[in-house]
């Protein structure tokens, strides 16, 4: 396949069409506009529905309604709408709707500002909405990753009925880099027929419902959850190690703070330092596993988690190191991107260079 | 023997859980027996609010989604956009749900002439939380969070929704009916097939305000509820049609 010229946010669009799915429900919010304004475009041609709605609220309601009548639906927004959005998120987590939410982050808290920063990991990770929910959190740190994980989260939010959470910080969504286009594996899924589309007379009536008022029931009901959640974690996590073996620092970062950290790398190496970087792609579930294993090297003397925030993945940094390494932080929050010299400048103080 | 009364078909056999004296299973009811009659049951998807008719869901004998608090407009704007031609979409809310915390979204469904059905059941309290004043809730009626009653200058006057609805150019028919005798349940009824017909028939948005009984919460029988009904709501939110595109309005 040829590489192709693609902006991050309307790669994001053209994905999530070449994934099968004709309806986005949205409400503009910088920096993610591309993505309903390319959808609003491209859409009608293809005999889909784009929707720009009244709010995030009502958008994140209009996904849940589309979503339960089975069909493939996407939404978008950046933090603070995403923000407004966590009522829909947990209604559906918890009537399990399939459906693909986007999040080009920006500064936080509250309005912010408007520039790439990675404040919104808690509430992707933790559930911003009320109780006790997973959904998959893909982190792409590059235009072709975004590309093929938007894809790739129709498949998987269809295969375990939940759905799926893209977050890039807003630079993602922002450049223009080459990418191909390129078959994402189909996973086999199973046919809808829970989905709403009236019942013809022939079935009995399905329910998208979130509700179970006997407490029992609603106890089964997170039990089945939970279940689902954990086959997620064990078939679903994904990461990415560069040229962590016998390394003496282990950088862990996401998204863009992981390509600066792949120059500090650089730096680092012209001093006879062997820095190598762990990358988180699911946010959840988190590769604890892995990440231990990177980081209980004989070698590894620091362990340096790089965000752009004022540290929130660094959390479950150290959950899976369970004490096993010192772990340090740098980064910055509100829309400033640390250089790779900030980055390889924390590495030598976490290792007393 | 000849059957002379049967239950709708669509209606499940779902015991309700509504109080003695509640106007939910008549509207219920009429909804059901006005989509069997059009035969569209097979066809339709419903839309429960929260609030007392949350369990709609388990009532309506077709395909049914359980929306958030206030969000059934949006939840029934998308079914209807992504669903197969032909389908019917309705939503069922009461005056919390839809006056109160859903008020964008009926707005905008309104506005942009969603071609759905909303029945909205306006009794002039929250129900199922206990007794909560509503945004209908009488001036100096008095609510578990307005002991004293309604206080005007604290709270405002109750909204009057079929009247803002009505302004919209997306609004095919609006209408505001009620149940509480004979002669008037059969007009809300003709009301409910109109609205269901002109939604077939992609009119537009339609919207059928019933006024609605809460003896429970308004700590009266059901007989006294009934006058009180007539005597306090109907002067403040007259019954009549407020907008149909097809013909006389009022």
């Amino acid at each position: 396949m040829e590489k192709e010229l693609w902006k991050g946010n309307e790669a994001v669009a053209e994905a999530a069409i070449r994934a099968g799915c004709k309806y986005f429900f949205g409400y503009p919010i910088t920096p993610q506009n591309e993505i309903p304004e390319y959808l609003s475009y491209h859409l009608p041609k293809i005999g889909g529905c784009f929707l720009q709605a009244e709010s995030e609220v009502a958008a994140i309601n209009m996904i849940y309604g589309a979503a339960g009548c089975g069909v493939r639906v996407m939404t978008s927004s950046s933090s603070p709408g995403i923000s407004l959005k966590q009522e829909g998120i947990t209604y559906m987590c918890g009537a399990e709707l399939p459906a693909v939410i986007v999040n080009m982050m920006r500064g936080g808290p509250g309005l912010g500002t408007i520039q790439p920063a990675q404040g919104d990991y808690f509430q992707a990770t933790r559930g911003g909405g009320n109780g006790d929910y997973r959904h998959l959190v893909y982190a792409p740190a590059t235009i072709q990753e975004a590309a093929d994980y938007v894809q790739m989260a129709f498949d998987v939010a269809d295969l375990y009925r939940n759905p799926v959470m893209v977050v890039a910080d807003g630079m993602i969504g922002q450049m223009m880099e080459a990418i191909e286009w390129r078959e994402m594996p189909k996973r086999e899924l199973p046919e809808k027929t829970w989905a709403t589309t009236g019942t013809k007379g022939e079935r009995k009536p399905n329910v998208i419902n979130s509700l179970y008022i006997d407490p029992n029931l609603c106890a089964e009901h997170n039990e089945r959850l939970a279940a689902k959640y954990k086959a997620m974690e064990e078939n679903e996590t994904r990461w990415e190690e560069v040229n962590t073996e016998n390394c003496e620092v282990l950088f862990v970062a996401y998204g863009t703070p992981s390509r600066i950290t792949k120059a500090a790398i650089k730096l680092l190496e012209k001093e006879g330092i062997k820095a190598g970087l762990f990358r988180p792609i699911t946010l959840w579930p988190y590769p604890s596993k892995q990440l231990k294993a990177a980081a209980s090297q004989e070698s590894v003397k620091a362990v340096v988690d790089f965000e752009l925030s004022m540290g929130q993945m660094i959390d479950d940094v150290k959950i899976a190191l369970e004490g096993c390494r010192p772990v340090t932080f740098v980064g910055k929050a509100g829309g400033v991107v640390p250089t790779p010299a900030e980055v390889a400048a924390a590495a030598k103080a976490a290792i007393g260079r | 023997m000849a059957i002379v009364y049967q239950k709708s078909k669509g209606l499940t056999d779902a015991e309700l859980h509504y109080c003695p004296g509640c106007t939910h299973g008549i509207v219920h009811k009429l909804v059901a027996e006005v989509l069997e009659e059009l035969d569209l049951l097979g066809t339709t998807i419903g839309v429960a609010p929260v609030g007392c008719s949350v369990f709609a869901y388990n009532y309506f004998n077709c395909d049914m989604h359980e929306a958030a608090h206030g969000r059934a407009p949006a939840v029934a704007t998308a079914i209807k956009r992504v669903s197969a031609p032909g389908t019917t979409v309705f939503t069922y809310q009461g005056d919390g749900d839809l006056a109160a915390i859903g008020t964008a979204e009926i707005v905008h469904a309104a506005m942009r002439g969603e071609k759905f059905t909303t029945i909205f059941i306006n009794n002039a309290i929250y129900g199922m939380t206990g007794g909560q004043m509503a945004p209908t809730t009488m001036v100096g009626q008095k609510a578990t969070t307005a002991p004293l009653g309604r206080d005007k200058d604290h709270y405002g006057s109750p909204i009057r929704m079929s009247e803002i609805i009505s302004t919209l150019e997306g609004a095919a028919y609006v209408t505001r009916v009620s149940v509480h005798d004979l002669a008037s349940l059969n007009k809300a009824k003709k009301a409910i097939k109109k609205a269901f017909q002109m939604q077939m028939e992609g009119k537009g948005f339609t919207f059928v305000e019933v006024l609605a009984c809460c003896p429970t919460n308004w700590g009266k029988t059901p007989a006294a509820s009934i006058e009180w009904l007539k005597e306090n709501m109907i002067p403040y939110f007259p019954l009549g049609v407020y907008k149909d595109v097809d013909g006389e309005v009022k």
